[in-house]
């Protein structure tokens, strides 16, 4: 992707972060351009999930700073400045999170139409719209518990893109999900990424970051160990902690 | 089977049983009250004892009295109404209790650690003080009237005893509440979060709206409870069907027909209840499906 803007989109520097006495993040710098694609990968535990939380202010950081945008989320303070910051960056779980007693639809609208205040009838086109780009048009009138995981897992991410983010989190999407359905959701990615949307991506579909990012990160005990263009990364990694864990899982 | 910390038993011959009394275990946890299990055996039981007092007290009778039957018969009206004045207590006192408990429930959720702490003391002042004691606080603490703006709105038996059978319905209304809330994934919160709606938002919206069917199987088993409760109002002098019961016995002075009259009262209380305790448990086998 183009690095046109000179100036990151999301900025990192030095993130600290624990868990009461356990450090999660041990100082971890990145910078993402914008329209760039970023993936994060490395064995469970070693606080990749945290990270993108921190990104849209769901954990607080310790130290470090993380600025996306024009906003300098460490130092965001009341909940008002938070909510402001999950307009610009939103992300979509690895359980996927729906809101259950809600259509596909309406879950879609809730957020535009209750926390934009946009006009109903607008924000109702638009999410048609939204669920007829990942694929859903036929099941808009569905419930969470009629779909099937990567049909919620669409869904969400629909829900995500009607606030218009700049930056889309992604956090594990395809974890649970059984290898057949985790194809329709990575088209779905694929073709945000192609639009030219941020991504940040928590994932273990390896293929699919060799493919996508222009940046893969390896992250490992809290730190970043080592990180580089995907083809130089997966194909040469220069560091013996990489290579054991790419021969573990390619 | 060495992680035996999410097994319920080692044995697996007592696996069903164990698996059903440990979702019943959490149902009353989640209900904050024992369940109501009336089944309909237990209403053939109680007729069964309604007809034995009948025979009894028809073998007991003089030659020159009326039949037992038409002496119920011709109570049943008065018996009744202090029946239909019970399920008024019952309706009233839900609905204040569910009010109340609602904003108490709020109060135990609250991030202000001296509301959460007040309502948490309040709660369990409540839920755990006796209903008895509760009612007389009230027969005797409020007043007979109060001045409100210049108004002098009298305050009779009848509304103080509801108000003392409110005050245990708010307290467990409020732990239903907390309960329902606190089954709800906080992964929920967090997505709602994610989207940026505010706290308040996504209690009302998203929270609220998902609580309303994990309570209602609880709410109305606390109802049924209620209901079976009014009769303690009778102790207090409001005229409803125990006190007139106790009141047509006397009258009638037939020590025999004790058993009968008061299996008669009993039935009249099943034949409410049993109803919504089959329905309580209903619903609750359907949400535990699909929630």
């Amino acid at each position: 992707m183009a690095e046109s803007d000179s100036r990151p989109i999301v900025s990192l520097l030095d993130v600290h972060q624990s868990f009461g006495k356990v450090e999660v993040l041990k100082g971890i710098s990145m910078d993402v351009p914008k329209g760039g694609v970023v993936c994060i990968i490395g064995p469970s535990g070693s606080g990749k999930s945290t990270l993108l939380r921190c990104i849209n202010a769901l954990v607080p950081i310790d130290s470090g700073s993380i600025r996306v945008a024009d906003f300098e989320v460490h130092r965001l303070t009341t909940d008002k400045e938070r909510l402001a910051l999950r307009r610009e960056v939103s992300i979509v779980f690895q359980q996927y999170n729906l809101f259950p007693h809600k259509t596909a639809l309406e879950n879609v609208m809730m957020a535009p139409v209750y926390v934009l205040r946009e006009p109903r009838d607008d924000v109702r086109a638009r999410a048609v719209a939204l669920l007829k780009k990942v694929g859903l048009a036929a099941k808009q009138d569905a419930y969470p518990g009629e779909l099937s995981g990567g049909q919620q897992q669409r869904v969400a991410i629909a829900r995500s893109l009607a606030m218009r983010p700049e930056v889309m989190l992604f956090d594990e999407v395809t974890a649970a999900l059984d290898p057949e359905t985790v194809k329709e959701v990575l088209n779905t990615i694929r073709e945000l990424a192609a639009e030219g949307m941020t991504c940040m991506l928590v994932t273990h579909e390896m293929r699919f970051a060799r493919e996508l990012a222009d940046t893969v990160y390896f992250t490992d005990g809290g730190v970043i160990v080592e990180s580089g263009p995907p083809a130089e990364l997966f194909d040469h990694p220069k560091i013996e902690r990489t290579r054991a864990f790419l021969s573990q899982i390619l | 089977m060495s992680e035996g910390s999410t097994r319920l038993t080692d044995l697996p011959v007592l696996l069903p049983g164990a698996a059903r009394l440990a979702r019943r275990a959490a149902v009353e946890r989640r209900a904050g009250s024992p369940r109501l299990a009336l089944r309909a055996e237990h209403g053939f039981a109680l007729f069964a004892v309604f007809v034995i007092g009948c025979g009894i007290a028809q073998a007991q009778a003089g030659a020159d009295q009326p039949s037992i039957l038409a002496t119920i018969w011709k109570w049943t009206p008065l018996l009744l109404r202090g029946f239909v004045f019970n399920l008024a207590i019952s309706f009233v006192a839900m609905a204040v209790g569910t009010a109340l408990g609602v904003l108490l429930g709020f109060g135990l959720l609250s991030l202000r650690r001296p509301v959460k702490r007040g309502a948490w003391v309040a709660t369990n002042f409540f839920r755990n003080a006796p209903w008895l004691v509760l009612l007389f606080y009230c027969m005797f603490l409020l007043p007979f009237q109060v001045k409100l703006f210049g108004i002098t709105i009298p305050l009779p038996d009848w509304v103080k005893a509801t108000l003392g059978l409110a005050l245990p319905v708010m307290a467990n209304v409020a732990e239903i509440l907390r309960g329902a809330m606190q089954s709800i994934p906080t992964a929920q919160w967090e997505s709602a979060a994610s989207l940026a709606f505010s706290r308040r938002q996504t209690l009302w919206m998203i929270i609220l709206p998902q609580c309303v069917k994990r309570m209602l199987p609880p709410w109305m088993n606390l109802y049924a409870i209620l209901t079976m409760a009014t009769v303690l109002a009778s102790i207090v002098g409001v005229n409803e069907m125990m006190t007139l019961t106790r009141q047509a016995l006397s009258a009638e002075n037939r020590p025999g027909l004790l058993l009968s009259f008061y299996s008669y009262v009993l039935l009249w209380f099943f034949v409410y209840c049993y109803p919504i305790a089959r329905w309580t448990v209903r619903l609750e086998a359907r949400y535990a499906v699909n929630v």
